[in-house]
């Protein structure tokens, strides 16, 4: 098809050349999603371990039910998180919707789960090999979710881009509470959707061919500190 | 039944009429059980005898469903942990280098940053694996695992040491090195209680003998007794190389 | 409270990002006065705003935000309040919204018209047609493949009209020759285009589009098929939020002479893309109501 040539040629001349407007969108794109992931993260990661190493009555029900929510639709995200912030919603006062944050709100909420589940179970495989010497070392409770963090890192880190790189392609929720405003709101994915709408079939390929050599270079930018700091870590 | 057992003050630990049960079996049977300072306790037994079982049982990792185990002067069973030290029949290392490893041990017992440092060379050198220190402890082979175990559970200073199986897993080389560690151990003052199925293994280190069988224990005798003339029957037939019943 | 060093600062570098990251976000714009125009997509995709806007926003220094939605879906938002200004083509459904408090007042702004676009080779034979409803009787005739946007926007609104005058009833034919997409105007034509089937649409969205294909027009210019916008502000009684001053001096630019001109000056591919008629009392002369 000429449409892929043609796309990738069009990718190449759009980064290439710097422009503007693409520019804008990358980095709202960046921003929104990393900042989502790191909230995702701050939250995610506790709760998950958490529930890898407490017992608890309903816990087996907990643990079905974020990760069910991996599977969170982004439109109903986006849906819930209109109404929320929507000015006949509770929040509205805030005056967020329609803003940057709103997205990041709903990127978060899409993505904690994702972090959450995988952590639980990254840590729950690891608790099974380490539990009895921590508690023979004398760990509390405390000391042995820090010591499967740690430990787990590796796994957490696939876990933390699992769900970066569902925030960075997600558009379902981002069009709803961010409304694909020009210079404000609009990301990749809106982009991408708004051009496909206008049958230019080629500027979205290409910047869909942006975005998945953007999602490329974070994680191999993610995946070569981390190797740096693991080799430093062992020096 | 020793004597040493109906003391009101226990020397070190002491077992009382301990149950364990899983599934609806019974797997350690009222068993009653003082370690005394002094001499090595090796618990022989078959397998799935309920040695290991016996063995966190003592140390804490599990609780029996009735009776009791008794340290001296103390109740909270978190804190009488802290005398003591465990190196599990398949090594559990972290992941992290193995001096990272012991000074990881070394700061759950509260010890000073400076010091665990320096403390942690010193175990590793006295397990001669100074030059490997920097090495990620889990790409170590399964001898230098296991003596990086023994240096870890050594360097927490325990005045009782339980080693379930040490040895099992390695060539007899590696095995004569944790031997060597196991007698310089008791040498200092260390309570070792030694789990093994091995019988030249535990007529090389054992004092005293506690014989397990099904969960229950047939016999506790010291070791040269035990090893001439054994009083339980399963003991003489294990010994004897046979079924045991 | 046990914790690695490495592990609290790292954590501690999360809080720091994710801080840093929403605080400089681009609302710094916030000191600019600024609304938010709910509108239909087709109206964006036309690429009317980008060419209307900047003279607006340069005469009174108010930004315009646009936020594209089904035409549904923007009432919908702007009932809840969430925008300042209302620009859609859905005449009853936009005089409902001022009936029921939540619009100030409807003005006219401007119309284009329908289009049925459909395959080259014409299956139905309906080219040269300007009686829409003549021509959807003879696709349901044919069973010729039909694309609707089935969103219950102003263009469906439309669509639905225009079958009705015909009376024939194409949801019976849900599924088979009729599909319904669900979806915005770019979406169903780019339908349409792979099931090689008739659809209809605005003429700004087809002139546009590029995903055309062999795609032609094959019914244009009956009166039936035109298709009046209207703007409302949102009724600040009802939503204190809502921006009215800038919103009024939005509404009052676009039905001035200035604004109107400059819907006049739009042009795509040499071709004007929507006609201003505010002011004119009764609009557009022969339309239905749609
Ligand atoms: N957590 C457990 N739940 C149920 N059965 C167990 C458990 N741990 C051990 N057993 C069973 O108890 C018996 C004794 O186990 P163990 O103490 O490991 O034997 P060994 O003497 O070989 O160390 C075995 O039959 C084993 O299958
Ligand atoms: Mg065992």
């Amino acid at each position: 098809m000429s449409d892929f040539s043609s796309a990738l040629s069009k990718a190449l001349y759009l980064l290439i050349s710097g422009d503007a407007a693409l520019m804008e969108i990358i980095a709202l794109s960046l921003q929104v999603s990393l900042s989502a992931i790191a909230l995702a993260t701050l939250i995610g990661l506790p709760l998950g371990s958490v529930l890898a190493v407490a017992r608890f009555p309903g816990r087996g029900g907990v643990i079905t039910l974020v990760n069910a929510l991996m599977g969170l639709p982004p439109v109903v995200v986006g849906l819930i998180v209109y109404m929320l912030l929507s000015n006949a919603g509770p929040f509205g006062v805030l005056n967020l919707l329609y803003t940057p944050t709103a997205m990041l709100i709903a990127q978060t909420i899409l993505v904690t789960p994702i972090i959450a589940a995988l952590a639980r179970q990254a840590c729950e495989d690891l608790l099974e090999e380490y539990d009895e010497q921590l508690r023979s070392l004398g760990a509390g409770t405390g000391q042995i979710i820090a010591t499967l963090l740690w430990d787990g890192r590796t796994r957490l880190l696939t876990a933390i881009l699992a769900g970066f790189g569902r925030a960075i392609a997600e558009v379902g929720a981002v069009m709803i509470v961010g409304g694909n405003i020009n210079h404000v709101t609009r990301t990749m994915t809106t982009a991408i959707a708004l051009e496909t709408s206008k049958g230019n079939l080629a500027l979205a390929l290409a910047l869909g061919v942006i975005l998945l050599a953007l999602a490329f270079a974070v994680n191999a930018a993610v995946m070569g500190l981390s190797g740096t700091a693991e080799r430093a870590a062992h020096a | 039944m020793p004597d040493g057992s109906r003391r009101p003050e226990p020397d070190l630990l002491e077992v009382r009429g301990v149950t364990f049960k899983a599934g609806g079996r019974m797997l350690v049977d009222h068993i009653d059980l003082a370690l005394r300072p002094g001499i090595v306790t090796v618990i022989l037994g078959p397998n799935g005898a309920g040695k290991s079982l016996l063995l966190r049982l003592m140390h804490g990792l599990l609780t029996p469903a009735s009776g009791e185990i008794l340290m001296p002067g103390a109740g909270a069973t978190a804190r009488t942990r802290r005398g003591q030290a465990m190196v599990f029949q398949a090594p559990v290392l972290l992941r992290r280098s193995a001096k990272a490893n012991i000074a990881y041990a070394l700061k759950l017992r509260g010890v000073s940053r400076a010091e665990r440092n320096a403390r942690a060379i010193t175990a590793l050198e006295q397990a001669g694996l100074a030059h490997l220190a920097d090495s990620p402890a889990r790409r170590l082979s399964g001898g230098e695992q296991q003596r990086l175990a023994l240096a870890r559970a050594l360097a927490l200073e325990p005045k009782i040491l339980f080693l379930d199986e040490p040895t099992a897993s390695l060539d007899p080389a590696s095995a004569r090195a944790i031997e060597g560690v196991i007698g310089d151990t008791h040498a200092r003052g260390v309570k070792v209680v030694l789990v093994t199925h091995d019988v030249g293994q535990a007529k090389r280190l054992a004092g005293e003998v506690v014989f397990l069988n099904r969960g229950k224990v047939t016999e506790i005798s010291p070791a040269k007794s035990f090893f001439k003339r054994p009083e339980s029957v399963p003991a003489r037939q294990f010994l004897a190389g046979e079924i045991v019943e | 409270m046990f914790l690695s060093r490495t592990f609290t600062r790292g954590c501690l570098m999360l809080a720091a990002l994710v801080l840093s990251l929403t605080l400089a976000s681009p609302r710094q714009a916030a000191a600019k006065p600024f609304i938010i125009l709910q509108s239909s997509t087709s109206t964006v995709n036309s690429g009317l705003y980008n060419f209307l806007l900047p003279r607006f926003t340069s005469k009174t220094g108010i930004e315009v935000r646009v936020v594209s939605a089904g035409t549904g879906q923007a009432i919908n938002n702007a009932k809840n309040g969430d925008g300042d200004v209302l620009l859609v083509h859905a005449r009853s459904a936009e005089e409902k919204f001022v009936a029921q408090g939540y619009g100030v007042k409807r003005f006219d702004v401007m119309y284009n018209d329908f289009i049925i676009v459909g395959p080259a080779d014409d299956p139905a034979e309906i080219s040269g047609l300007e009686d829409a409803s003549a021509a959807f009787k003879i696709i349901a005739a044919a069973k010729a493949p039909f694309a609707s946007r089935g969103d219950i926007s102003g263009t469906h609104k439309k669509e639905m009209k225009l079958w009705k005058a015909s009376q024939v009833d194409p949801v019976t034919a849900s599924g088979t020759w009729y599909r319904e997409t669900g979806s915005g105007m770019g979406a169903t034509l780019n339908v349409a285009v792979g099931l090689r089937a008739y659809t209809l649409t605005d003429r700004g969205t087809w002139i546009s589009f590029k995903n055309r294909g062999d795609f032609k027009i094959h019914v244009q210019g009956g009166t039936a098929l035109l298709n009046q916008y209207g703007i409302i502000l949102v009724n600040p009684e009802k939503h204190p939020n809502v921006k009215a001053r800038e919103g009024q001096a939005f509404i009052d630019w676009i039905l001035s002479a200035q604004g109107q001109a400059a819907i006049a000056a739009y042009k795509l591919g040499g071709q004007q893309l929507f006609f201003p008629n505010a002011g004119t009392l009764s609009s557009l002369p022969l339309t239905g109501r749609d």
